[in-house]
């Protein structure tokens, strides 16, 4: 025992100083992530490349799965297994190529992240400025990150001056479904001729 | 001043009849922050459809070819119609209780009506003032605790509600000094046709700012009506609390529940 006690302080300090070492700020996730996609979206690529890039990196650093759940709605507990894998596959497509064809009309857009707050364990805003250009005013983006798991953030939302992107998506998956009097298939019917 | 009486009067009782009746609605608002009902969904619709077809026809290209004017026009532009909705403002900060505000706004519109030429160059912001953010009358409803009542479109004024529309109206009723010296003023240098030329040209001035963003959502939107409207009713709740950003996010229970890791 007298052994066991001095190793096992030991491991208990080198886990505590791993788990440190790997946990990754918020506001230097968003930071990250933003470099990345402002250097896909420099001019030196064609479009299709430009979406290619900003497509893989979304599949890292975005929780597609945790936003197509939200978006979803009450919806998510009434439907079966089966529906919600179909679900979780057109939700994938459908934000993938809805995403990068909005960012792709963007050529090396400059942001600046600012500060960031600690809602929760399992949220953190990180707030940001899309710094102007001739065209377009200052514009103020905030990001919601996931930080359940700390090694490995997540973006579960885009904030713009205040309109959020999932709860906009959330509204409108919701009034598709209610049109067709609360048939899940179709908005399943919609997605696929969508992602066409 | 008789009309500014009456138009506090209609705003008090707007208030007080609203609140009374949607004490029911308030406790299921808690489950849907934000949630606004769409009972002329139908018609909303039909005439979302007709305004998209003005806009494609009418406003669009008008947008377009605004847009090619040099910056400098654009934004001289802009800054002279921001000044004149400051007489819309002011009132409001005094009605929602912003006296503070009041008076910077009222410094502002004086500073850049006069040094500024007609609010074509903004001053004040030059000079150190804060931010400007217009306020109106559905705003000051809102903070006075009136809902929002049914989601509306309204023929080529497009999204609002019913207590958006009843704010724009209080405007037309002597709220807005702009409306009252054009329109009702008997003066030889204003007419009714200055009044409808500043709306049509704030109406081109926000779609000029917006054509990118605009081709861009209805171009990704499988539902387009949904996206504006929820858009337009975040927006506005955004306003009516004055919210800097999303550090005072909207609150949404949903959130906590998504387990994805």
């Amino acid at each position: 025992m007298k052994k066991f006690l001095p190793f096992a302080t030991f491991l208990i300090i080198i886990l505590l100083s791993v788990s440190k070492v790997y946990s990754i700020e918020a506001d230097v996730f968003v930071q990250s992530t933003v470099n990345r996609a402002s250097e896909a979206l420099s001019n030196k690529f064609s479009k299709e490349e430009k979406i290619q890039k900003l497509k893989e990196i979304a599949s890292e650093t975005v929780d597609i799965k945790g936003i197509g759940y939200y978006t979803l709605g009450a919806y998510r507990k009434s439907i079966s297994d089966k529906q919600i894998k179909q679900y979780e596959n057109l939700f994938e497509q459908y934000f993938l190529k809805s995403f990068s064809s909005r960012l792709a009309e963007y050529s090396n857009p400059e942001i600046e992240v600012t500060s960031k707050k600690e809602l929760n364990k399992n949220y953190t805003m990180v707030s940001s400025i899309l710094v102007s250009t001739e065209q377009r005013p200052e514009v103020k983006i905030d990001w919601r990150v996931y930080t359940k798991n700390s090694e490995n953030p997540l973006i579960r939302d885009l904030i713009i001056e205040g309109l959020s992107l999932a709860r906009t998506q959330k509204e409108e998956f919701s009034s598709i479904i209610q049109s067709n009097d609360g048939d899940i298939n179709a908005l399943f019917s919609t997605l696929k001729e969508f992602i066409k | 001043m008789k009309k500014i009486l009456i138009t506090s009067l209609i705003s008090l009782m707007l208030a007080t009849n609203v609140s009374a009746d949607t004490d029911g609605e308030k406790s299921l608002s808690k489950k849907n922050s934000g949630h606004v009902k769409d009972c002329f969904e139908g018609l909303n619709r039909a005439t979302f459809k007709f305004n998209q077809g003005l806009d494609s026809v009418v406003f669009e290209p008008v947008a377009k070819a605004y847009r090619v004017l040099p910056s400098s026009v654009r934004v001289g532009t802009g800054n002279a119609l921001d000044n004149l909705s400051s007489l819309v403002t002011i009132p409001n900060n005094i009605l929602q209780g912003e006296l503070k505000k009041a008076g910077v706004n009222t410094l502002r519109f004086v500073l850049n009506t006069t040094v500024g030429i007609v609010g074509i160059f903004d001053v004040a912001q030059k000079a150190g003032f804060t931010k400007y953010e217009k306020e109106d009358y559905g705003q000051t409803l809102g903070t006075m605790g009136v809902g929002p009542g049914c989601y509306l479109v309204l023929p080529i004024l497009g999204p609002s509600t019913v207590r958006d529309a009843t704010g724009s109206f209080i405007n037309v009723l002597g709220g807005d000094p702009w409306y009252n010296a054009s329109i009702n003023g008997n003066n030889k240098y204003l007419s009714e046709s200055q009044y409808v030329g500043t709306k049509i040209l704030t109406g081109l001035d926000f779609r000029a700012k917006n054509i990118d963003s605009i081709e861009n959502l209805k171009k990704n939107s499988m539902d387009f009506y949904a996206s504006v409207k929820s858009l337009y009713l975040q927006d506005r709740q955004q306003k009516i609390k004055n919210r800097k950003g999303a550090l005072e996010i909207i609150y949404d229970g949903d959130w906590e529940e998504i387990e994805s890791q």
